[in-house]
């Protein structure tokens, strides 16, 4: 087996590049020389394993080499945008290969082809389930930055006067993001020494209860900083909501626009540096 | 013994409070500021908590309780520098801190101080 392999392999990698040129979009996203190299590389590494001549050796160096660089190859592929087919039956697609070798060579000694095709074949297999691992895991790792980016970017907080932050919410509050919402707004208030901070809800599509609980108890924190917070973009339905609801936001300021709040914003700052600015909570 | 330093500043007493205030702590400080204030006659009380990275509802009452003793002795008190972990962790127990005035930092809850002292 090793014998076979390593004999032939310029010609087998002739033959799997030129078989996978033709059968998979591989070809198409991976540029030639690349993918030629990485299944050179691929190749070298197992016949260092099959020199082993013991497939069930798996936790050799060897195979710890080769599978841990095909995962790699499988993630970085599944992030260029491949098919799991695609990443999955470039390995297969060797295996076909090889075992028409296998054929060729063992004419004479059935027992020895059978024997030996089994063998190659729950190796392969063994790496092609690695390869679908790998797959998934690199698909995850998009998705969780992704989430990530979209957390980051769903609670921005702009600085739209001295002292004035707002931060328009885009999508549902819930417990989670509320919690995300509360932190960035008062590390911002901190960060930029602000009186006021506008809570812009217009982008959010419904309030009800737990969502009104929410936005008070981010009221209550900006204030326990000591800087007061305006809610902006009541709608008509919210307002509606809110009262059939019977939830009480009397202690708050709340005005239906952003514009409003940010002139409100103004004035209470106006009153702040003059005279005698009112803040406490009563 | 630890003992919280109270300073004494114009008309007002400054407060920064820079251990865990364990029960007994606080209402030593508590027993140590309305004293003061007897003393001295001041008329604002400024309290910083903003080394303090953990409240409990204790505490929380017991700054409550300050503001409104110290409010029937005609001293006003602002509690500033409320790290936004421990705001969130007050709001998470219910403890809005009613009738308490609070600031950013020393300097604006000295400018707060300044202009309600004594009203």
């Amino acid at each position: 087996m090793y014998q076979l392999i390593r004999k032939n392999k310029t010609q087998l990698l002739q033959d799997w590049l030129s078989f996978l040129a033709k059968n998979s979009d591989l070809a198409d996203i991976v540029p030639e020389t690349k993918l030629k190299k990485e299944s050179e590389e691929f190749l070298d590494d197992l016949i260092a394993f099959l020199k082993l001549d013991d497939f069930s050796k798996l936790d050799a160096a060897e195979y710890q080499t080769l599978s841990s660089k095909l995962s790699d190859l499988s993630q970085s592929r599944a992030k260029l945008g491949l098919s799991p087919r695609d990443t999955g039956s470039y390995v297969l697609n060797f295996k076909d290969i090889v075992l028409e070798y296998l054929k060729e060579s063992y004419k004479d000694e059935p027992v020895k082809l059978a024997e030996d095709t089994l063998r190659f074949n729950r190796l392969i297999d063994s790496l092609s389930i690695l390869t679908f691992e790998a797959y998934i895991e690199g698909r995850q790792e998009i998705i969780k930055r992704q989430s990530a980016e979209i957390k980051e970017i769903s609670t921005p907080v702009i600085q739209v006067w001295d002292g004035i932050l707002a931060m328009p919410i885009i999508g549902t509050l819930d417990s989670s993001r509320t919690q995300v919402v509360m932190e960035s707004l008062l590390e911002a208030i901190v960060r930029t020494d602000s009186d006021v901070a506008i809570l812009d809800i217009s982008g959010v599509p419904a309030v009800d209860a737990l969502t009104a609980q929410h936005l008070i108890k981010t009221v209550s924190a900006t204030r326990l900083m000591g800087a007061e917070c305006i809610i902006s973009g009541i709608r008509p339905e919210t307002a509606q909501t809110i009262v059939q609801l019977g939830i009480d936001l009397v202690d708050i300021i709340t005005k239906s626009t952003l514009a409003g709040a940010l002139k409100h914003g103004i004035r209470l700052m106006a009153t702040h540096r003059n005279t005698h600015g009112e803040n406490t909570h009563s | 013994m630890e003992k919280i330093p109270i300073l004494k500043l114009e008309k007002c007493l400054l407060v920064s409070i820079q251990v865990d205030l364990y029960d007994r702590l606080a209402l030593e400080l508590q027993n140590d500021l309305l004293e003061k204030v007897y003393k001295t006659n001041a008329k604002g009380i400024l309290i910083d908590i903003s080394a303090v990275n953990v409240v409990d509802t204790f505490m929380g009452r017991v700054i409550s309780n300050i503001t409104q003793m110290a409010k029937i002795m005609d001293a006003t008190t602002v509690v500033v520098g409320i790290q936004p972990a421990v705001a969130i962790t007050l709001v998470e127990l219910g403890l809005t801190l009613k009738g308490v005035h609070t600031a950013l930092n020393v300097e604006k809850g000295m400018q707060w101080l300044r202009r309600h002292m004594g009203r």
